[in-house]
């Protein structure tokens, strides 16, 4: 079910404002992709343009091709709806829906759309997402309890769970653990190298460590300069990114001489 | 209010070398205001009980404690301290003095609705009353109609414009509909009765009375309130829930209608019940377009209508004979009327103090 | 919507029935609100025309519709402007109050306290301001013209009733006064932690960091306020009907038994015993009332509005 994912030539907008340029590569299946580079660089941006959440701010808009498997995901008649049912998305600080349990939580994806379900099966899928983020243990006998009351790392993984509920073929994080403190980050990284095995994963985060540690893909973004648009780099392995980039502005900006 | 201050004289030296100003300045003594005002009272009510007017002890009591502790802190504390202190006194007595008229106001209407606060008041019309006795049962069944249809008119169209402005609404459209929300609060309660009886006269013919009518004037008034509560409320909605809802690949309206309305609704629920006390009280837009009548008649759509509000202000301008009797049902009248505001403006409160979402714990 | 990603041509997103239905309702009911107020003032219109194309004579009194308007309209700014010079000062000094200077346990339940005030029906109003007001003001108005009778508000006789355009004020004002309140409180606690911090190490007592820090960033807030307060006592209608004792002319004279009603009033008083042209009269005088407050409460909208732009909350 993982699916490859490739963007070619694409250029991001908001309003006549060039924010990315030129960005092309390839994600493959079954791994973690990192991005990693400074504030304001588009990473982020980036990242909202797989799943076309990019277009929810008022005059955003991309220019290029962004194919998953073979499908473009930015074609004619292609409906954005479709496209975040099949990449889900985890996002920075821990969003669950305060009105809702910590099943209802995790249901959401299915129950909104709603598809009719048995029980059982619904029972068996909240289940299957809950111990596929490793909450199911701490969460199995407060299932009709609040999300909300649950702890920052907690909630982080019960949004996973949700994402990942309605069994998509990308997973998106935007810097998950940035709210999160070491402990409940360690949490999520685990889970990150055992969600690979059966989802493409694509994260952002400002943590090169975490980068070094969870990805084998690493890209760098950059601001070309001060008011001008943002572009990836250099994207390579990460054992090569970290050891031995290709370009200068990476090497400075691992080694920490940037800015 | 004194400055509570555990450095005394004493102290000082400890200071000294770190400044070399003192940190000390002329104080009055602990307790001094409160003293002062303390005294102050004890004389006010000296000089009622010896037969004064209880509104020109209060005034003077006022005016003195204000002389006194400006003038004191004046002398031992300089001018600046001496006007902090003057406006203190200058905004509590403004703040006490905006208390009488409710104090006085719930004083007289429970005093004098009492009188005929009876079973036979909420259980029997005016029909065929022509002295004592008789109730406002009609005129209470009369409010709950009229009201409630102007609720099932208003809600609807209130909250999706607020739908609309905080989640469609982009551009000259959406800010022109701000705005005119706005200017609509405004509207004279009594312009909107007179739209409400232009709109049927048209249709009708000169003269119409409906219980309808006075509903759509109470819309006027209402939806706007409407409008502003819910759009405050969705406001909050952290846009992140919205987000979280379209990662998962749930389309706008469904995410609209099943997470961003079920997080608002205790704002929306308290705006809503806060509206509704609003206009359950309104009585000259009734007037003009309901009208007032002696029997029952809960065919909104057919003629006259009685409401409580036009029953007060009716047995008040056109009492017969005792006139009394007539005075007593326009009292009790307004005691039901202020209830009812009452007990929904608590119902508001607690709405939105149980049900609220936590959204973050 | 902008969902396009290329500018020439605009990638067609399929729409979704439930998205196109629940989108179009609800911009329905946006727009609804904007045909119901064109509404109000088409219809006050065309029910007021044949008022405004009858001749003089026709219309109540004889002299025409301006004549008949102005007293009402003298007495309509004269109430509510009066009120408004009571209650502004009142309405900021308990904004204050409860914002500064109150124990912080008891400034919400204050709040709701003055909140009450503006929930009490009119109705009840009128009828306390006549029972219960009005009989207690006739010994100081007495008072008020033996001593101040040389200003014109105070040339008296004084009424021995009490039912003057002086209490209908002191009714006004209390109305009114929650109402500016919570515009003014909700500026003042908005007002910026940092600022008033910032005073206050300069070394200022309490209220020389209001004078300062508070008082100028509420500034318009306290104007836009005030003006809605003004469009609120412009169109109050059966406070005044009930408290004011009417006999027509245009005079200053607060506390006399010969006061002017009021537009809103004297439609209340008229309306349910008027035919024929009498009612085209009234409503015609109900679109002066109409056009007045719409303009006040623009110009209330406007300065209010134009302070949140300068703050940047949104």
């Amino acid at each position: 079910m993982a699916k490859r994912i490739e963007v070619k030539d694409l250029d991001i907008y908001y309003d006549k404002f060039l924010a990315v340029q030129g960005v092309s590569m390839t994600i493959q299946p079954r791994s973690v992709t990192a991005l990693i580079g400074p504030s304001g660089c588009g990473k982020s941006t980036f990242l909202r343009t797989l799943n076309r959440m990019h277009e929810l701010v008022p005059g955003a808009r991309v220019d290029g091709k962004v194919f998953m498997d073979d499908q473009d995901l930015y074609a004619n008649g292609v409906d954005p709806v479709k496209v975040r049912s099949q990449i889900g998305m985890v996002f920075q600080r821990p969003n669950p829906f305060p009105t809702m349990s910590i099943y209802d939580n995790v249901a959401a994806g299915l129950k909104l759309n709603s598809k009719r379900l048995k029980r059982s099966e619904l029972d068996d899928i909240v289940e299957r997402s809950l111990r596929a983020a490793n909450l199911w243990e701490e969460v199995k006998d407060r299932l009709p309890k609040p999300g909300s009351g649950l702890s920052g790392g907690q909630q982080q993984r019960l949004c996973i769970a949700r994402a990942i509920a309605v069994q998509p073929d990308v997973l998106l994080m935007d810097e998950p653990c940035s709210a999160l403190d070491p402990i409940s980050t360690q949490a999520i990284e685990d889970l990150m190298l055992e969600l690979k095995e059966r989802y493409t994963i694509v994260i952002v985060t400002h943590n090169m460590q975490q980068a070094a540690r969870v990805s084998d893909v690493t890209g760098f973004f950059n601001l070309r300069g001060v008011g001008q648009p943002g572009e990836l780099v250099e994207i390579d392995e990460t054992t090569k990114i970290f050891s031995t980039p290709s370009k200068k502005a990476t090497e400075d900006y691992i080694s920490g001489r940037f800015g | 209010m004194p400055t509570p201050t555990t450095s005394t004289r004493s102290d000082t030296d400890l200071y000294a070398p770190l400044s070399g100003v003192p940190l000390t300045a002329g104080q009055l003594p602990r307790g001094a205001a409160p003293l002062t005002l303390l005294a102050v009272v004890l004389a006010g009510v000296a000089l009622w009980l010896s037969g004064w007017n209880a509104a020109a002890c209060a005034v003077l009591g006022a005016i003195t404690y204000t002389l006194v502790v400006t003038v004191w802190s004046r002398v031992v504390e300089g001018s600046r301290k001496a006007t902090d202190r003057l406006v203190t006194a200058v905004v509590t007595c403004a703040f006490l003095l905006a208390l009488l008229p409710l104090i006085s106001v719930v004083i007289t209407v429970i005093s004098k609705g009492l009188a005929r606060f009876d079973a036979e008041f909420f259980t029997y019309s005016m029909r065929g009353i022509v002295g004592e006795g008789g109730g406002a049962y009609h005129a209470i069944m009369g409010t709950l109609i009229i009201t409630g249809l102007a609720t099932v008119i208003s809600v609807p169209v209130g909250m999706l414009a607020a739908i609309y402005l905080v989640e469609y609404g982009r551009g000259k459209l959406a800010k022109a509909i701000t705005f005119f929300v706005d200017v609509m609060t405004g509207i004279p309660s009594i312009v909107a009765g007179l739209f409400a009886y232009a709109l049927f006269a048209l249709f009708f013919g000169p003269g119409v009375r409906m219980g309808i009518m006075g509903a759509i004037a109470l819309s006027v008034l209402m939806i706007p309130v409407v409008v502003r509560s819910t759009e405050e409320m969705l406001k909050l909605v952290p846009n992140e829930l919205r987000e979280a809802s379209y990662a998962l690949a749930v389309p706008k309206w469904r995410t609209i209608v099943k997470v961003v309305l079920p997080t608002a609704l205790a704002g929306i629920a308290t705006g809503v019940t806060l509206a509704i006390a609003r206009v359950i009280g309104e009585t000259a837009p009734l007037l003009v377009t309901v009208g007032i009548t002696s029997s029952d008649n809960f065919d909104p759509f057919d003629g006259r209508m009685a409401t409580l509000s036009v029953f007060a202000y009716n047995s008040y301008a056109h009492p017969g004979f005792p006139a009394d009797a007539f005075t007593d049902r326009a009292w009790a009248a307004a005691l039901v009327l202020i209830i009812i505001v009452m007990v929904l403006n608590l119902i508001a409160r607690l709405i939105s103090r149980l049900f609220a979402p936590k959204t973050r714990g | 919507m902008a969902l396009s990603t290329e500018r020439p041509s605009p990638r067609r997103v399929p729409q979704r029935p439930g998205d196109r239905i629940f989108s179009g309702f609800s911009t329905g009911a946006g727009v609804l609100i904007l045909v119901a107020l064109a509404g109000v003032a088409a219809f006050l219109l065309v029910e007021a025309w044949p008022s405004l194309t009858a001749p003089a004579e026709d219309i109540s009194g004889g002299e025409g519709l301006v004549l008949y308007v102005w007293p009402l309209l003298f007495g309509t700014l004269i109430s509510a402007v009066f009120a408004l010079v009571i209650a502004a000062p009142l309405a900021v000094a308990i904004a204050l109050f409860i914002t500064y200077y109150a124990p912080r346990r008891l400034a919400q339940a204050l709040g709701y306290l003055i909140d009450l005030l503006a929930a009490v029906p009119s109705i009840i109003y009128g009828l306390w301001g006549f029972q219960q007001l009005a009989p207690l003001t006739v010994d100081p108005t007495t008072w008020l013209s033996e001593n101040l009778g040389f200003l014109p508000f105070f040339a008296g006789p004084p009424s021995a009733t009490g039912r003057t355009m002086f209490v209908a004020i002191i009714v006004l004002a209390v109305m009114i006064l929650p109402i500016i309140t919570a515009v003014v409180r909700e500026a003042f606690r908005q007002t910026p932690r940092l600022h008033e911090e910032a005073s206050l190490a300069l070394g200022a007592t309490r209220w020389e960091m209001i004078r300062m820090a508070v008082l100028p960033f509420g500034r318009s807030s306290i104007v836009g306020a005030s003006m809605l307060g003004l469009g609120r006592a412009l169109g109050e209608t059966m406070a005044v009907a009930i408290v004011l004792s009417v006999s027509g002319g245009v005079t200053f004279n607060l506390i006399g038994s010969g006061n002017p009603s009021t537009i809103a009033a004297n439609i209340a008083l008229q309306f349910p015993e008027s035919t024929g042209l009498q009612v085209n009269t009234l409503i015609a005088s109900g679109l002066v009332l109409f056009a007045i407050t719409l303009v006040v409460n623009m110009a209330a909208r406007a300065v209010i509005n134009r302070r949140k732009e300068f703050s940047g909350a949104n």
